[in-house]
């Protein structure tokens, strides 16, 4: 069957034939594999960004033509309250968020690597925060957190915990800003904890053993041998988890829609709220390329530092 | 005797390490499949313990979000999009990273650090500006948009991916069939796809997560009942003025997640392998 349809096929076309032995150069071939990728960049990547960068210097409007405005956008946001209160809170709601997935994670990695049983159900159940809709699950912690049945304070108060009613989760600036958190390390946990799982598993044994003989206690073998054998790990992780948790708007959108007060803004949820809910695009695309510095970053460390080891 | 009991102590109390984490994971997935299961009498019953069902469960929330809202018709949104898109992001994903991994030619270099950035780039820095591209598109409000924009995202990733997998077949067994006079593209759909067939399917599995998964994109481009996908139709149109909508609200939330749950029970071990694939390889 096969050999058949490989005869008709060079038997029927001499001129295809010629395209078949073109493309087994690896000068054409290469760059004719590309080209749909790069095409599709180009279009739908590139090309949005040079807009955006035109929409962020000009006073573009819903269904208005628009002009060259320079940075007046940048000066107005930095007058505006709701963007500099946007701007603390991104750096406290990734610089907490990602903190504590880190240390949640390896201390959850360093168990899950142990003999346990029912190995395979427990990495399924630790997994499936990270697979579920991020913005169905809010949905469900929205409801966990509900001013009046709020499950979290119910069981806060019959544990003796809280004081009866518990805190109003979402209407309370502090409050919103742990549960938004809250949320993030929920989703973003499983991510770290089996990734660094990943590197515990490669770190070899006969370190630990030599570590044993001479005298390392397990602190001591944490310390000097897990610790610098996860670094690469750890930095990969961190490095990612940044760049997303930072751009992170499900969460927010669903649980506070950036409320109380802007005070669970990010730069997301409040690009969309202005460029799209109140029509300033210019303003919105202004807002959005701020999280473009923390993508430059991210990227320029991850090529110095992580993907030199790959090559 | 205390020497033999010390290991499986030790054992016990790992296990019981382990129990807050999995209450974490878990517990909101139990409260929302509950909160579905009640009936409205005893989810607004403020006396009622809220970590058991009481007074029967029910199906009525199912039933109503099947027949008395579009949900089905989101939720075949979702599936058509989401094939669309993971089978085109795969196919030009594979022939990308085949080429990135296997062939040499000019700017292949600068073209795998392109493709390493734009795998970074989050979907929230460019909602706005691909909104008016899909304007342009004549899109504006159609599923249609998704399925040209999420590519966007899944093919550097799948790109990104199947890079890692194709470096692990040996250049010597595609090299062994060119001298056998295979053609390249031969080698490739003969030799290098079935040996990276793991690989394949993580791509696959993934790219539908992720699209399944996606928000932004859908809230932005599509609004109108016909177009919207699973998630966009739960968070927007089930919540209604009243506050008696949570029961419905989560079934919607648990009914929409059930593909991917689906592939998830069936595939672990290949989300296990491709989520530590694409960091640490």
């Amino acid at each position: 069957m096969a050999v058949g349809s490989v005869r008709v096929g060079s038997a029927v076309s001499r001129p295809g034939l010629r395209v078949r032995e073109w493309l087994d150069h690896e000068r054409f071939l290469g760059p004719a594999f590309v080209t749909p990728a790069l095409v599709l960049i180009v279009l739908l990547v590139a090309y949005p960004f040079a807009m955006a960068l035109y929409f962020a210097t000009s006073n573009a409007f819903i269904g208005r033509p628009s002009h060259f405005i320079g940075i007046r956008n940048f000066v107005a946001l930095w007058q505006s309250d709701s963007f500099r209160q946007t701007f603390q809170n991104a750096f406290v709601f990734t610089g907490a968020s990602v903190a504590l997935k880190l240390v949640l994670g390896i201390t959850l990695a360093l168990l899950l690597n142990q003999q346990l049983w029912f190995k395979r159900l427990i990495r399924g159940a630790v997994l499936l925060p990270w697979v579920i809709p991020t913005a169905l699950s809010t949905l469900g912690w929205w409801w966990m957190f509900n001013s009046l049945y709020s499950v979290v304070n119910w069981s806060g108060i019959a544990l003796g915990v809280m004081d009866p009613p518990g805190p109003n989760w979402l209407g309370q600036k502090y409050y919103a800003m742990t549960a938004v958190v809250t949320v993030n390390i929920w989703r973003g946990l499983p991510f770290f904890a089996i990734t660094i799982l990943a590197g515990l598993v490669s770190i070899p044994k006969e370190l630990y053993e030599a570590a044993e003989a001479d005298g390392a206690g397990p602190v001591a073998r944490f310390w000097y041998v897990t610790l610098p054998m996860l670094k690469p790990v750890l930095a990969i992780v961190v490095l990612f988890s940044t760049i997303f948790t930072f751009s992170d708007f499900n969460i927010v959108y669903v649980l506070t829609h950036g409320g109380p007060i802007n005070s669970t803004h990010l730069f997301a949820t409040l690009a969309r709220q202005v460029g799209l809910e109140s029509g300033q695009i210019g303003q919105g695309a202004a807002i959005s390329l701020y999280l473009f510095p923390v993508l430059v970053l991210v990227v320029w460390a991850q090529l110095k530092f992580v993907r030199r080891q790959v090559y | 005797m205390a020497v033999t009991h010390r290991p499986l102590l030790t054992k016990i109390a790992l296990h019981l390490g382990l129990v807050p984490f999995l209450i974490f994971a878990l517990f909101p997935f139990y409260h929302m499949a509950l909160t579905s299961l009640k009936t409205d009498r005893e989810l607004y019953d403020r006396e009622a313990v809220p970590l058991l069902i009481r007074q029967g469960p029910t199906l009525e929330h199912y039933q109503k979000l099947l027949w008395d809202t579009g949900f089905l018709t989101w939720t075949k949104n979702s599936l058509l999009v989401t094939m669309l898109a993971t089978t085109v992001s795969v196919i030009i994903g594979t022939i990308a990273a085949y080429a990135l991994a296997r062939l040499r030619f000019f700017g292949v270099n600068t073209f795998g650090t392109g493709i390493f950035v734009t795998y970074l780039v989050p979907t929230s820095l460019l909602f706005l500006p691909l909104a008016q591209v899909v304007h342009w598109l004549g899109l504006a409000d159609s599923k249609w948009a998704l399925v040209v924009t999420y590519p966007t995202f899944l093919v550097p990733f799948c790109t990104w991916l199947l890079m890692g997998y194709f470096r692990t077949v040996p250049k010597e067994v595609e090299e062994c069939a060119m001298v056998d006079g295979a053609t390249r593209l031969q080698a490739l759909t003969r030799i290098v796809l079935p040996m990276a067939v793991p690989g394949l399917v993580c791509a696959v599995l993934f790219a539908f997560t992720l699209s399944w998964n996606e928000f932004i994109y859908a809230l932005t481009f599509t609004s109108s009942s016909d177009e919207i996908t699973a998630s966009v139709g739960v968070t927007s149109e089930l919540i209604r003025g009243d506050i008696y909508f949570w029961g419905g609200l989560m079934a919607g939330a648990m009914l929409a997640s059930v593909p991917i749950v689906l592939l998830y029970v069936f595939f672990l071990d290949y989300y296990v392998s491709g989520l530590t694939a694409g960091a640490v390889k």
